[in-house]
């Protein structure tokens, strides 16, 4: 039974697992039982998920803000933790820590353009920021997503863009990395739809999610495009553990990501992400 | 109405800011040109002898590796450039450019625009000074590709 957290962050909260759907090959998508009281969180915000006797991990929410009743988390399978989350099956039970961290700037960017960058499976802590836009659509200006992946078969969500590009108040572009001639969509790095999107750069607030190359490539051509480095927010991984910035895992230079991210601007960033020294 | 070929040129993003005299030198090398959807704009191995800049459309560039058919490894659309080997010996195309869609372009015969460059080097530095952020980015676009970002992190 799930209660958004009141009691000692270090104690899991025993929750059920209600559905679960297979994304892609190795990408798993559960909702969890978040029981009457439902669970509130920031869309950017992540959760420490415990397999049972396995271990704990730290992993962004991506299901809908506006919809409490469910917790929702997608999974790639990379390691023992995330392997044992994502093959969970409905009515086990998991451990669930948060929410932790400090989440996308939407209340604060109303009226401007957004643009978001997802890379692979950095679409999934974006998806609550989406939910959020799209629900109170009059509150912006332009909304632009922009998603990258490595192939057209590891498209995330795919029946969800697909649905939201039939609205025509969202403009959507995806790339691939590479593709068979059956493919008619984009191919080349998702940064290569940054300069074609229709956006105000003067007026953008930008959120990019994925792989840390990609976010600083997506980063620097936003910049190049004449959005401004404060505008831009990009959200980092690091190994969290505590989540309450006490173990040190997640250090990053003078930060704690788990506390002072994940999400931070790009021109608090720009230089520490390429210090390959931390 | 008939748009005249300088005028197409003076449109596309890839000539913004050209004097008149450029343009009209250029236009000179310069005809237009539609392909169908899935016909081959060129094909690996052929003389680079004319090269393409996209007016409306998307084309994909192809290359067939061995055991996996055709892989495309870009997409170029609208106001961007197909062909870059026109630009160096043996002026031989690398890989397939074949129009996703219809595709309106502005065929630029290579021969002739050498021919132009190598007469007036300030035509040449022109075309070198465009040419050249495309080259750059698309290699930058090239390392992230072979980096794999978005594979299977390393256990």
């Amino acid at each position: 039974m799930l209660a958004t957290r009141e009691i000692d962050p270090m104690v899991p909260q025993v929750a059920r697992v209600v559905a679960s759907r297979r994304e892609l090959g190795d990408v798993w998508t559960l909702d969890i039982d978040a029981g009457p009281r439902g669970f509130t969180f920031q869309p950017g915000q992540f959760n420490m998920l415990y397999a049972f006797g396995v271990g704990e991990a730290a992993i962004s929410i991506s299901g809908d803000p506006g919809k409490t009743e469910r917790l929702v988390h997608t999974i790639r399978s990379v390691g023992k933790v995330s392997d044992a989350l994502a093959r969970l099956n409905v009515g086990d039970t998991i451990g669930v820590r948060g929410p932790f961290g400090g989440g996308w700037p939407v209340a604060g960017v109303e009226g401007s353009d957004v643009v978001v960058v997802a890379g692979g499976l950095g679409l999934a802590p974006l998806r609550p920021t989406l939910y959020h836009l799209l629900a109170n659509r009059d509150r912006y200006g332009r909304i632009v997503l922009l998603c990258g992946a490595r192939s057209p078969n590891d498209i995330l969500y795919r029946h969800e863009l697909e649905a939201w590009r039939e609205r025509l108040d969202i403009d959507i572009d995806v790339s691939v990395d590479h593709a068979d001639p059956a493919w008619h969509g984009n191919v080349g790095v998702v940064t290569t739809l940054v300069p074609r999107a229709a956006f105000d750069p003067a007026r953008t607030t930008a959120m990019i999610c994925g792989p840390e190359i990609m976010m600083r490539f997506a980063a620097i051509a936003l910049e190049e495009r004449g959005v401004a480095p404060e505008r831009i927010y990009v959200s980092m991984e690091r190994n969290m553990k505590c989540a309450i910035a006490r173990c040190g895992h997640c250090q990053f230079s003078a930060d704690f990501v788990c506390k002072d991210g994940p999400v931070a601007t790009w021109a608090h960033l720009r230089r520490l992400l390429s210090l390959k020294e931390i | 109405m008939i748009t005249g070929m300088d005028a197409i040129i003076r449109q596309h993003r890839f000539f913004a800011g050209l004097d008149e005299d450029m343009i009209a030198l250029l236009a000179g090398c310069a005809r237009n040109v539609v392909f169908k959807p899935g016909q081959y704009l060129f094909h690996t191995g052929e003389d680079a002898n004319e090269f393409y800049l996209i007016r409306e459309g998307q084309v994909a560039l192809d290359v067939v590796a061995p055991g996996k058919g055709a892989i495309t490894f870009q997409t170029v659309g609208y106001g961007e450039i197909v062909g870059v080997s026109w630009l160096l010996p043996p002026y031989r195309w690398m890989h397939d450019a074949r129009a996703v869609d219809q595709v309106h372009a502005i065929g630029m015969d290579a021969a002739c625009l050498r021919g132009k460059c190598d007469a007036d080097h300030d035509v040449g530095y022109e075309m070198m000074r465009r040419f050249l952020p495309v080259l750059v980015s698309r290699l930058q676009a090239t390392r992230l590709q072979l980096l794999d970002v978005y594979g299977k992190p390393a256990a």
